[in-house]
């Protein structure tokens, strides 16, 4: 019988090394042109979250979860949070900044990247906790 | 019209599955179900005939759009029926770490 | 997908009726690109997988099939008798709907015309989502703060034992 504490087989881990940079990369692409093309801030979010659970899934979850831990992650999510609150803010107090025609720029819409952005922060860290607490459980769980 | 009725359909099934099953897991499953079942709804209220993706071009004029408000309010009710589904997951893990089952006839005791 | 959604009802191993739930959800998600909706299709194809990861996570281990009836002709038939009654409620709900294939767009009319010089994005779903009606996302921010929270307290290790 194998050990389990392992993770997964060699191939899913040589394929994880190789794919995790890049599913990285492309949800914050779709993060960043969440006003030009489909997208948006939750898909992205969830993509980059994706990536790190992907992390976990394939190399166990003794080794991964010491360098990504849940005190790690609840502080991303509380910032995201934090950064949502201020440009809703600012939205409140009437600071508008709208943008002009965009013509495919990045930074030409205004409020909705900064809020993308934000969004993308929350989402993803907060999946990423609930991933981790729950692989924690069922880890305790066989342990007994 | 029949397409609303074979949404209502699958709403139904559903329905069916977290009254009548005794496994959590099951009605969790049939949660699920029950919210894109109700997803979908959403969206097919908003359909145009031969209506376009409400994106827009660069140098095309678009006339008919579908409509993209049911859009907009479905893409935050996706994300949170996964939280939903997460919480009802781990208060279902924690369950059966108490009484050893997932057999709802069997769970009685409040006072835990 | 109805056939999918009967199958993960019935079918009594639980890993197959995960993956059941799953096809329902990629039918879901190719449904969503017939109807012109591309931000929809990639939220839900991704989230689907999540879903899916979290509920095998549950059951890998647990994957206890069983059976046990007691009353169960009342409970089948008094289930079955509601279920008819909220379809033909439905029937006749339904027919006030306006016709599959041309909605009212009132307030969408004025979005569509004036939504790239006021927001400067040509992603009118988007621009809806996080400008004309930014608090539902802030709200639904909120929501994952507190599925979060509460995912953690329900985990957490009680007792006396040593360290979390």
């Amino acid at each position: 019988m194998k050990n389990k504490e392992a993770g997964m087989t060699l191939i899913v881990k040589t394929i994880t090394r190789l794919t995790v940079g890049l599913i990285l990369i492309y949800g914050i692409y779709i993060v960043l042109r969440g006003h030009i093309s489909p997208g948006g801030g939750f898909a992205g979010g969830v993509i980059i979250a994706l990536s790190f659970i992907h992390l976990i899934l394939a190399y166990g979850k003794d080794k991964v979860i010491k360098k990504i831990n849940e005190s790690r992650g609840v502080l991303f999510a509380s910032v995201g949070a934090l950064l949502y609150l201020l440009i809703a803010n600012a939205g409140f107090r009437g600071v508008s900044i709208s943008g002009h025609n965009a013509d495919y720029k990045v930074f030409g819409a205004g409020i909705i990247p900064l809020y993308d952005i934000a969004a993308a922060i929350l989402v993803g860290a907060c999946l990423l906790v609930i991933f981790s607490a729950l692989a924690l459980l069922v880890g305790k769980k066989e342990g007994k | 019209m029949s397409l609303y009725f074979l949404c209502f359909i699958l709403f139904c099934v559903g329905l069916y599955c977290v009254l009548r099953k005794r496994n959590i897991i099951k009605i969790i499953i049939g949660l699920g179900i029950i919210e894109y079942a109700v997803n979908l709804f959403l969206v097919l209220i908003g359909y145009r005939i031969h209506g376009r993706a409400p994106i827009l071009a660069a140098d095309q004029e678009i006339l008919n759009m579908v409509d993209p408000i049911p859009q907009a309010i479905v893409l935050t009710t996706i994300v949170i029926g996964l939280a939903v589904i997460a919480v009802a997951v781990s208060l279902a893990i924690r369950i059966y770490e108490k009484y050893d089952t997932f057999d709802i006839t069997k769970i009685r005791r409040l006072k835990g | 997908m109805i056939c999918a959604s009967i199958v993960a009802v019935e079918i009594k191993d639980l890993i197959s009726s995960v993956i059941a739930l799953s096809a329902v959800g990629l039918g879901l998600s190719l449904a969503f690109l017939i109807l012109k909706a591309p931000n929809l299709a990639i939220t839900q194809l991704v989230v689907e997988i999540l879903c899916v990861i979290i509920l095998i996570r549950a059951t890998i281990n647990r994957d206890l099939p069983l059976v046990k009836d007691g009353r169960w002709l009342f409970n089948t038939i008094a289930t079955f008798l509601f279920i008819s009654c909220f379809l033909g409620f439905a029937y006749f709900a339904l027919r006030e709907l306006p016709l599959f294939g041309s909605p009212a767009m009132r307030v969408s009319s004025e979005y569509i015309a004036h939504g790239l010089e006021q927001t400067g994005s040509t992603n009118l779903v988007t621009a809806i989502a996080l400008n004309y009606r930014s608090l539902d996302a802030l709200a639904e921010a909120a929501i994952l703060f507190a599925a979060m929270v509460a995912v953690l307290a329900i985990t957490r290790k009680v007792g006396k034992i040593h360290e979390k």
